[in-house]
């Protein structure tokens, strides 16, 4: 929220640097007396969680730099070799790979808590565009960054993926070469991916920095989703949602963890262990876990450059999703309708992803068309639909309303008579 | 997290018992590997010491005749968490093998016998010359074997909560395939390729090119174990397991450490945010 300053430094160098560059002030108004909706939950946390992540992938990947070569011939081998015998090396690599699919799924429980609560709806809609950018940026620097182990997965998914661009009539064939620096996914395709793969982090903080700054314009949604109306409704961000943040964020570490110590392969593939080939092709070409429903999507359209386009439009129907939702309630919790599609819309994700995993062959195609079809229709006609026809439930007047009512029904079972 | 744990273990428990006899049903498909439990499973699993040399010796002995271990060095052999040999002994076997080096000051290739921190010797200079001498099938390099096979395929819709507590099963691919020869049945006998033997557990196959690699006592154990087929094949299973990623062991006991201080990080601050947020109605 932009309302004026609290900032009052009493540390003189404090204040001496704050006259002069007031970069503590930021600090202070963004992270310190910055007021949140005092009833936010721990979907809320994720943001958080997210930027912790961001972080750890950045520090872990300028490491893991440092001791992979970026060629078809070394590639391969500089990864081992890290595992092998650079100083934690071992854990380093598979904090950075299995880092990438937890930043994946704390993305995908902070997407769908702004589906669920609206936030994408007015005034937040930069906010959330800016988020869907995010992900793009996010599935780009994934990709690229599993292409450069070198494995078979790594070469079979780059070429599958990169193919789909000779679907752009006329020109695909010219810009499928331009991609790969050559006429097939070679070194030049590697060395570009890793340049890439360097570049886009750093983007990726940029377009970050924008969404917290359009958050911090707007101030933070929250479930019930009222606006804040007074300083009854707020709390500070330190320590409340803070402390609430770092407990969110180590139990995330824990289950992270777990894997990255105790099952460091789960998500990946084996097949990625055997050093890319050319002339063998694996029998089942799959991306990564966290790209699969959009896979299914596009293997579920018989043509290819439509396939390409349902894939892509599925993601693009994010940036319009503030305008398609016609309903003036934000929250989920007082659109009992919305509730039900908006459950239905994570199943149907589910199913998605599931026949992605699997052979486009027998019933998985009727399945993943199935899918596909429903899910562009919850986005383009149920959503609009269901926001004219449904009547939404009563909202509070407002965030400490809610708040009070919520612990006066908690209190009587809470305090036996006493 | 434990009552997850128990879960997912109960889930994979009932239906590796339900699938226990449809997958190997499965017509015409890979075997599933024999599931046996290895000491270096789970959370505190370790490599049992004499197990790796055992394994060592097998390898050297048997597979090396035609594999590659190509990201292997001797040195590693005496590396923590490892087979832990003695320095003496890996500098000894190391000295064993003869290394092409150079150009020296001739411009002259020349060989030496190995030191600790030489690779592997490999069986063969190049992929070609390797196919050639197996009768056109390349001898696969045996480093990651265990990462990059897997013996365990279950239907999708059980899969990813076995493999969670299982794993992918490449040791027990490596073991089985190993001890998985066997006559052909009538149908499949018919048209065998030449040359080739019948294992139903090769990922490639049921048709492999290499030949049954072990038979009783192919091997002579220093310690005195008794090296019947399904000893050996274990051994090296477990050696290969361990060459695929050499510091397992540290890697598990570092994560014990780690999510050991992150649940009581997590506990700590579980407790502070109570205690902030104390009397704030939210």
């Amino acid at each position: 929220m932009s309302g004026h300053s609290t900032y009052n430094p009493t540390n003189p160098v404090m204040k001496w640097l704050d006259d002069r560059l007031p970069l503590p002030r930021l600090m202070y108004d963004s992270f310190v007396s910055y007021p949140v909706p005092r009833n936010l939950n721990y979907w809320y946390t994720f943001g958080g969680i997210l930027m912790i992540m961001m972080v750890s992938q950045i520090i872990t990947g300028i490491i893991l730099v440092m001791h992979y070569t970026p060629h078809v011939d070394m590639a391969f081998d500089s990864v081992e070799h890290i595992r092998r015998n650079v100083n934690f090396g071992n854990v380093l690599q598979k904090w950075h790979a299995v880092g990438a699919s937890f930043f994946f799924i704390a993305v995908y429980i902070h997407i769908a808590r702004g589906m669920y609560y609206g936030s994408y709806k007015a005034p937040r809609e930069i906010l959330w565009m800016l988020g869907v950018a995010i992900f793009l940026v996010m599935m780009a620097t994934g990709f690229m960054g599993y292409v450069l182990p070198w494995g078979q997965m790594s070469f079979w998914g780059a070429k599958v993926i990169t193919n789909l661009f000779s679907a752009v009539p006329f020109f695909g064939e010219a810009i499928v070469t331009w991609l790969w620096g050559g006429f097939s996914v070679d070194n030049a395709t590697l060395q570009r991916f890793f340049s890439l793969h360097y570049l886009l982090p750093f983007v990726l903080v940029g377009v970050v920095i924008l969404h917290v700054w359009a958050l911090h314009v707007t101030g933070q949604g929250n479930p019930t989703g009222v606006e804040v109306k007074s300083g009854q409704d707020t709390i500070a961000f330190t320590p409340f949602a803070t402390v609430k943040d770092a407990f969110a964020l180590s139990v995330f570490f824990i289950v992270f963890t777990a894997f990255v110590f105790y099952a460091p392969d789960y998500l990946g593939h084996s097949i990625n262990y055997e050093e890319a080939n050319p002339l063998v092709t694996p029998e089942h070409i799959v991306p990564e876990w966290y790209y699969l429903p959009f896979y299914a999507i596009l293997r579920a359209v018989p043509d290819k450059l439509l396939g390409v386009v349902a894939m892509f439009g599925s993601i693009m129907i994010w940036f319009i999703l503030p305008w398609l939702d016609t309903s003036k309630v934000r929250s989920a919790a007082y659109r009992p309708i919305f509730k039900q599609l908006f459950w239905l819309l994570m199943i149907d994700f589910f199913i998605l992803g599931v026949v992605g995993a699997n052979p486009p062959e027998g019933w998985w195609i009727t399945v993943g068309q199935i899918a596909t079809v429903y899910y562009f229709a919850h986005f383009l006609i149920l959503l609009p639909l269901v926001g004219l026809l449904e009547t939404p439930r009563p909202l509070p007047s407002s965030i400490s309303d809610a708040v009070l009512a919520k612990n006066a029904s908690k209190q009587p079972a809470a305090q036996p008579a006493e | 997290m434990k009552t997850t744990k128990t879960l997912l273990a109960a889930i994979a428990l009932g239906t590796s018992l339900v699938l226990g006899t449809t997958a190997a049903v499965a017509a015409g498909k890979q075997h599933n590997a024999e599931d046996i439990s290895f000491s270096f499973e789970g959370v505190f699993g370790h490599f049992d010491r004499a197990q790796l040399q055992r394994g060592y010796l097998v390898y050297k002995q048997v597979c090396a005749a035609c594999h590659s271990m190509s990201l292997m060095s001797y040195r590693n052999l005496g590396e923590r968490g490892g087979p832990e040999l003695s320095e003496a002994e890996v500098k000894a076997l190391a000295a064993e093998a003869t290394i092409q080096d150079g150009p020296n000051d001739e411009g002259e290739m020349f060989e030496r016998p190995g030191l600790p921190s030489d690779r592997f010797a490999s069986p063969f200079p190049n992929m070609q010359a390797a196919m050639a001498a197996n009768g056109g099938a390349y001898p696969v390099d045996l480093t990651l074997i265990t990462k990059k096979r897997e013996g365990f395929h279950f239907p999708w819709y059980v899969s990813p909560f076995i493999k969670l507590v299982k794993g992918n099963g490449g040791p027990e691919y490596v073991r089985s395939v190993l001890m998985g020869y066997e006559d052909p049945p009538a149908d499949a006998a018919k048209d065998a390729p030449e040359g080739k033997s019948y294992n139903p557990y090769f990922a490639a196959g049921p048709w492999i090119s290499m030949a049954p690699p072990l038979s009783e006592d192919a091997v002579e154990y220093a310690d005195g174990t008794k090296a019947s087929v399904e000893q050996m094949a274990t051994d090296v299973a477990a050696f290969l397991t361990w060459a695929g990623e050499p510091k397992m062991e540290q890697r598990k006991s570092m994560g014990f450490q780690v999510v050991l201080y992150l649940a009581l990080l997590s506990l700590l601050l579980f407790l502070t945010k109570k205690r902030v947020w104390g009397r704030e109605p939210h």
